[in-house]
C-alpha cells in the first residue's frame, strides 16, 4: 500500500518533472527558428494597434485567435473579410455600429489609431495558426479562392 | 471555532457575498444583452459587464480562499494568527482594489486582457497586498505547534498563485507571446495551483466532517495534487493549439489535457470514500453536501467537459465558441465557487455559534443554485454546439449564428433565475447567522468541548 512519503515524492517528483519540460517546451517555442508570428513585421504601427485593442478592452466582445468575449465577431483576417474602408468607418463613427441591432461602442478614433488598428489585424491575418485560421474565417477563404479564380 | 482571530475570515465570507451577488447581476446584464436587451449599453456595454463578471469571480473566490485560510491556518497550526489587525487591513485594501478596479471598467480604464483586465498601477497593489495575506498565513505556520499536510498544500497553493500572478504583468509587442504568457497566469491559477488550494480545503472539511484519520486522508491528498500538477502543468498547452505557436503543442497539449479529469475523478472518488468511510455523523449536512457536491461538480465541469472541449480534434471547431463559455462556468462552479460555499457553511456554526446545520433554506440554497447552473450550463452548451455547426461547418456569419441562439439564451436567463435564488437564499442564511462571537470557542460544531477532540475513525 502507497506510504504517505511515497505519496509526497510522486507530487514533489512530479511536479518537478513536468514543469521542467514546461519550461524547455517554452524556450524551444520561443526560438527564432520556431517562429508562426513573422515577428519582424511587428512595427510601430503593429504595436500601437495592440496598445488600442487592449486599453479599449476589444477582447471583451470581439475575440482574436479565437480568445475573446464571443459576443461580437472574430477579428482574425477581419481586413480580408470586409475591407480596410468598412473598418475604419467602424472604428471612426461617431454613433454606435450595431450590426443586427447588437451594439458597439462608438470609439471615435482618430484615422492615424485607425490605420494602426488596421496593421494590427493584417499581421495577426497573416499569423500560422495551425489551421485554425481557415478554420475561423470561411469567408476570408472562399473570397480569396473566388479571386484565384477569376 | 479554536481560537479568536479565527473570525477574520468572517468578513472575508461576508465580502465573497456580497461580490457575489454582484457578479450575478452582471451576468443578467450580459445575458439580456445576448438576447435584444442591451439597455444598460451606456452605463456597462457588454465588454465592460463581462470583465466586471469575470474580475468579480477571481475578487470573491480570492476572497473566500485567504478567508479560508484565515480559518484553517490558527486550527493546524494551533495557534492565533500573528496579526488580527494586518489581516483587517489586508481585507480594506483587497476590497478597495477591486473597487477601484471595477469601477475603472466603467471609465473605460482597463488593460483589455481577458481575465487580466485589471490595470497596471492596480496589479503593484495587488501584489502588495497578497504579500501581506502571505506573510501573514506564513509567519502563523511558522510559528505554530504543528505543520500539517493539509496546512502546507493550502499555503503552497496561495503562494505559488501570488508568483504565477507576475508574468501577466509583463508587456510583450506581440499578441502571440501576449497570449502565451497570460496562459501562464490564467491556466496555471486554474488548472493548477487553485486546484492544491481546493485540495487543501477539501482535506481540511473531510477531516472535520467525516473523521476519517488525518494521515489517510493527507496522504491521499498528495496524489490528488500530484495527479494536478502531472497533468495541468503541460496541459497549458491546449491553450497553445491555434494561437500562432509551434505544433508541438497540439501534441503535449493533447494528450496531458486528456490526463486532467483523471486529478478531478481522484478528488471526487477521495471525497465520496472518505464520506463513506468516515463514522462521525457530523450534524452539518448542508456544508457535507457543498463539500461532496463541489468534488463531483467539478469532476464534470472541469474534468469531463474539459475534456471534451481540449481534444485538438474537437477544439479545432469549438475554440473561440460558446462552448467555451459553457465548460468555464460549471467548472468555476464545481471546483472553486462550490468549496468556498462549502467552507462558509462549515465554518458559520463554528464562528457564530449558532447551530443552522440542517435547514431547509439551506438545502433549497444548494439545489437551487445547482439544478439553475446545470441548466444555464445545458442552456449554454446547446447554443455552442449550434454556434459550432452552423458557423465552422456551414459557413454562416457570426451575426446571422447569434440571432438563431437567441432562444437558448432566453432558457439561460430563466435558468440563471433559479441559480441566482438559491445564492439569494444562501446569502439570507449567511446573514442569518449572524456576526462571530467568542463565545462560540467554547464548545465546538458537536458541542463537546474543544479540550476534547473528537477520536479519529481508522479506514486504510
Amino acid at each position: 500500500m502507497l506510504s504517505k512519503s511515497q505519496a509526497q515524492a510522486f507530487f514533489l517528483g512530479g511536479t518537478l518533472v513536468t514543469f521542467l519540460i514546461f519550461i524547455g517546451l517554452t524556450i524551444y517555442s520561443m526560438m527564432p527558428s520556431n517562429d508562426q508570428t513573422n515577428h519582424e513585421n511587428i512595427t510601430a504601427e503593429v504595436i500601437q494597434g495592440k496598445h488600442l485593442w487592449e486599453t479599449n478592452n476589444c477582447m471583451g466582445c470581439h475575440s482574436i485567435m479565437g480568445e475573446g468575449g464571443y459576443y461580437a465577431p472574430e477579428l482574425t483576417k477581419v481586413v480580408e473579410r470586409k475591407g480596410e474602408p468598412v473598418i475604419k468607418a467602424i472604428l471612426m463613427s461617431p454613433v454606435p455600429w450595431a450590426p443586427n441591432g447588437r451594439k458597439m461602442v462608438a470609439y471615435e478614433m482618430s484615422e492615424e489609431d485607425a490605420e494602426a488598428m488596421i496593421e494590427y489585424f493584417k499581421w495577426i491575418g497573416e499569423l500560422d495558426l495551425n489551421g485554425f485560421d481557415h478554420m475561423v474565417s470561411p469567408l476570408a477563404k472562399d473570397r480569396m479562392e473566388k479571386m484565384k479564380n477569376k | 471555532m479554536k481560537y479568536k482571530s479565527q473570525k477574520v475570515a468572517y468578513w472575508f465570507f461576508a465580502l465573497c457575498m456580497l461580490l457575489f451577488s454582484l457578479q450575478i447581476v452582471y451576468g443578467f446584464i450580459m445575458g439580456f444583452a445576448r438576447i435584444g436587451f442591451d439597455v444598460l449599453h451606456e452605463f456597462a456595454p457588454f465588454n465592460t459587464a463581462r470583465a466586471v463578471h469575470t474580475n468579480l469571480l477571481v475578487l470573491w473566490l480570492l476572497s473566500g480562499f485567504m478567508g479560508a485560510a484565515y480559518y484553517i491556518i490558527p486550527e493546524e497550526a494551533q495557534r492565533e494568527l500573528v496579526s488580527v489587525k494586518l489581516a483587517y487591513v489586508q481585507l480594506i485594501s483587497l476590497a478597495l482594489v477591486g473597487v477601484a478596479a471595477i469601477t475603472g471598467y466603467h471609465f473605460n480604464i482597463w488593460e483589455g486582457r481577458k481575465f487580466l483586465e485589471i490595470p497596471r498601477e492596480l496589479d503593484y497593489l495587488v501584489v502588495i497586498n497578497v504579500l501581506l495575506f502571505l506573510g501573514i498565513i506564513i509567519t502563523t505556520l511558522y510559528k505554530g505547534k504543528r505543520r500539517t499536510t493539509t496546512a502546507m498544500v493550502l499555503v503552497m497553493g496561495l503562494l505559488f498563485a501570488a508568483l504565477l500572478y507576475l508574468p501577466g504583468m509583463i508587456w510583450f509587442d506581440s499578441q502571440v507571446t501576449d497570449s502565451f504568457f497570460r496562459w501562464w497566469v490564467v491556466h496555471l491559477w486554474v488548472e493548477g495551483v487553485w486546484e492544491l488550494i481546493m485540495g487543501g480545503i477539501l482535506a481540511f472539511l473531510l477531516i472535520k466532517l467525516t473523521g476519517v484519520d488525518r494521515e489517510v486522508i493527507e496522504k491521499w491528498l498528495y496524489v490528488i495534487v500530484g495527479l494536478t500538477f502531472l497533468s495541468g502543468i503541460l496541459g497549458t498547452g491546449h491553450h497553445y493549439y491555434y494561437i500562432g505557436v509551434n505544433k508541438i503543442w497540439i501534441i503535449v497539449g493533447g494528450i496531458f489535457s486528456a490526463l486532467e479529469p483523471l486529478a478531478f475523478l481522484a478528488m471526487a472518488l477521495f471525497a465520496v470514500y472518505m464520506y463513506r468511510k468516515g463514522e462521525k455523523n457530523h450534524p452539518n449536512k448542508i456544508a457535507l453536501f457543498w463539500t461532496i457536491g463541489a468534488s463531483i461538480v467539478s469532476f464534470i465541469g472541469a474534468g469531463l467537459l474539459g475534456f471534451a472541449h481540449t481534444l485538438p480534434q474537437t477544439n479545432i471547431y469549438t475554440h473561440g465558441t460558446l462552448v467555451t463559455a459553457m465548460h468555464g462556468h460549471y467548472a468555476f462552479w464545481g471546483a472553486y465557487a462550490m468549496i468556498v460555499l462549502a467552507i462558509i457553511s462549515y465554518s458559520m456554526p463554528n464562528m457564530t455559534g449558532r447551530k443552522r446545520f440542517n435547514n431547509t433554506a439551506g438545502h433549497l440554497a444548494f439545489w437551487l443554485s445547482n439544478i439553475g447552473m446545470l441548466g444555464m450550463v445545458t442552456a449554454m452548451g446547446v447554443a455552442g454546439v449550434v454556434q459550432v455547426y452552423l458557423e465552422r461547418k456551414l459557413k454562416m456569419d457570426f451575426m446571422v449564428v447569434q440571432d438563431e441562439v437567441v432562444v437558448h439564451f432566453a432558457v439561460m436567463l430563466v435558468c440563471a433565475t433559479m441559480f441566482a435564488t438559491g445564492i439569494g437564499i444562501y446569502i439570507y442564511e449567511f446573514i442569518k447567522f449572524g456576526r462571530p462571537t467568542d463565545e462560540a470557542m467554547e464548545k465546538n460544531e458537536l458541542g463537546v468541548n474543544n479540550d476534547e477532540p473528537v477520536k479519529p475513525q481508522l479506514v486504510s
